[in-house]
Order: structure tokens, then C-alpha cells, then sequence
């Protein structure tokens, strides 16, 4: 049996915020019309979130459904139950016009923590990260540096991030020389 | 820096989360037309200074297509408005006409 790991095998970082690799997670793309009720369904039932509005990502510990387009989300759940998901999917949508693919060997999931926070994720995306623009709930899909990545923040202020993970020591070292002691800004503290 | 709103998921961002993707509203001539029009589809483009039309994708967002009306000159954006139609609707239209009156680019005034 392989002993399956993640990109950088749970790295961590200690700034003035905690970077951490969150170590596997399963993810199923679904697309297909999501004012659809069979396919809301079928992704808040693997899920068991409620369906997020537009731009946001609902997630409970390692489950979650994050909106990523007007006929794509992204469907998070622990890395084993994906199979079984994808069956239930398709048992499901029988008939449907839709995609569901894993994807979760081809991601990387982050999670930075502490006061901080905010202020990595605005030095590395070009996204308004004060606390009247971005709130937690909101979900962005966007640039990190040179690739593209994902965020989205949970209650307690902690941002999760999703990158490819071809890109994930790059995404990494960024976010740690984002953190490094000492270069705090404070503009979004005052 | 241009700041675009992509009007399918409705994210406001600057330019470099989008990929700029030519002149918008061209009409395809393929197999079957005459050498002059395929030309005209081919090579010629509107190089204006002042309001223009492009096609823009949200390529590091929803990664969809969709148009955007805006000033070569001050990179202002009168708007953007979903790429699934042949003209642009009227609100960007009056959008375009409150800021630059006597507008005009290629047959849309």
C-alpha cells in the first residue's frame, strides 16, 4: 500500500503569523449549473455544509464547498472519503450534465494563523484584505506572486490557501518570507 | 492600472489578475467569404485614443471571457458587461456617453 503524503509533508513556519502546510485534503471539482437543486444536493451531501453564496466558501474542519465560478465549486473533504464522494456523486446526478474529478493530488492547502494574517495575504495578492473589504466566509480565487491560488478565512481569522501542487514550496516560501519576524507593516493593525 | 470588475463573479481587481485579449465585437469571416472581408477579420484593428472596446479574461479568478468599454487615454473603465452579446447594452452605452458625449468606434455610437 503507498503511503500517500502532501507536497511539503505538513512544513511549518513560526513568524509573526504561523505558516502551515495542512497536509492532505480531499478536493472534487464539480461543475455543472449550480442554480441546479440535484446538483446542490449532491455537493452539500458529500459535503455537508450549506451551498455558499457567490464569492464565498462555507467549511467545517476539513470539509467544506467553496464557490469558484458561476458553474464550478469546489467540493473539501478528509482525503479518504473522496471515493467514496464521487460515487455518491454519480449515483446522484445519473442523467445530469456534469463534471466531478478529484483533484486532490493536484493541490496544496495552507493555513496561516495568528494577528497578522491578514497582512501576509496582502503583501503577496493584489486583493483588499482590511477588515470592512474582505470578511471571513469570503472566498477569492486569485494571484499569489507569480501563480494562481485560492483563500478563503475562516471565523477565527485564520486564512486557508489552495495552490497547484506543483507550485507548493514556492507558495511556501513565499508566505515564510512574508511572515518573517521584523517585517511586519501594520497598516491593516493600526 | 486598470481595475476591472469581472461581471461573472462579480470580483473587482487590478489589471494583472486579468488577461487582456484584443479588440471586442469582431466579426468572424471564415470559409466562404471574399479575400477583402477575411482581411478586414484578420489585420484590421481600431487603435483609438479615447474609448475603446477589448475583450478581457478573468484568468487568475472565474477564468471567463467578458468585455470591457474603456479610455486608452486615462484607462478609465465605463464598464464591463458579459461577452455573450454582439453589441454593447445600453447601460454601458450611457455609461460611456455621460463621460465622452459624441462617442463614436467603429459602427457603435
Amino acid at each position: 500500500m503507498s503511503d500517500n503524503v502532501s507536497a511539503l509533508d505538513k512544513a511549518s513556519y513560526e513568524g509573526f503569523v504561523k505558516v502551515e502546510e495542512a497536509g492532505l485534503r480531499g478536493m472534487i471539482t464539480l461543475r455543472g449549473d449550480l442554480g441546479s437543486v440535484k446538483i446542490k444536493n449532491a455537493a452539500t451531501g458529500v459535503a455537508g455544509v450549506d451551498m455558499p453564496e457567490q464569492g464565498h466558501a462555507n467549511s467545517v474542519e476539513q470539509s467544506g464547498l467553496a464557490w469558484m465560478s458561476p458553474d464550478e465549486l469546489l467540493v473539501m473533504l478528509p482525503y479518504g472519503d473522496v471515493n467514496a464522494a464521487l460515487a455518491q456523486i454519480t449515483k446522484h446526478l445519473k442523467g445530469q450534465h456534469y463534471l466531478a474529478v478529484d483533484v486532490s493530488d493536484a493541490r496544496a492547502v495552507f493555513r496561516i494563523s495568528g494577528a497578522g494574517a491578514r497582512e501576509v495575504i496582502a503583501k503577496l495578492c493584489p486583493v483588499d484584505m482590511s477588515q470592512d473589504a474582505f470578511k471571513p466566509g469570503q472566498f477569492r480565487r486569485t494571484r499569489m506572486a507569480q501563480v494562481p491560488a485560492a483563500f478563503w478565512m475562516g471565523e477565527d481569522e485564520a486564512v486557508h490557501i489552495i495552490s497547484f501542487r506543483s507550485v507548493a514550496e514556492y507558495v511556501f516560501n513565499l508566505l515564510k518570507n512574508a511572515a518573517a519576524p521584523g517585517s511586519e507593516v501594520g497598516y491593516l493593525n493600526p | 492600472m486598470l481595475i476591472l470588475t469581472c461581471p461573472v463573479c462579480g470580483v473587482t481587481g487590478e489589471e494583472t489578475e486579468f488577461h487582456g485579449g484584443g479588440e471586442a465585437h469582431l466579426k468572424r469571416f471564415g470559409p466562404g467569404s471574399g479575400d477583402t472581408e477575411f482581411h478586414g477579420y484578420l489585420f484590421t484593428r481600431e487603435n483609438p485614443k479615447g474609448v475603446h472596446f477589448e475583450r478581457w479574461r478573468h484568468n487568475n479568478g472565474c477564468g471567463k471571457w467578458f468585455h470591457a468599454a474603456r479610455c486608452t487615454m486615462t484607462l478609465e473603465i465605463f464598464g464591463t458587461y458579459l461577452a455573450q452579446t454582439y453589441e454593447p447594452p445600453q447601460h454601458i452605452k450611457d455609461a460611456i456617453t455621460a463621460k465622452r458625449p459624441g462617442w463614436k468606434w467603429r459602427e457603435f455610437s
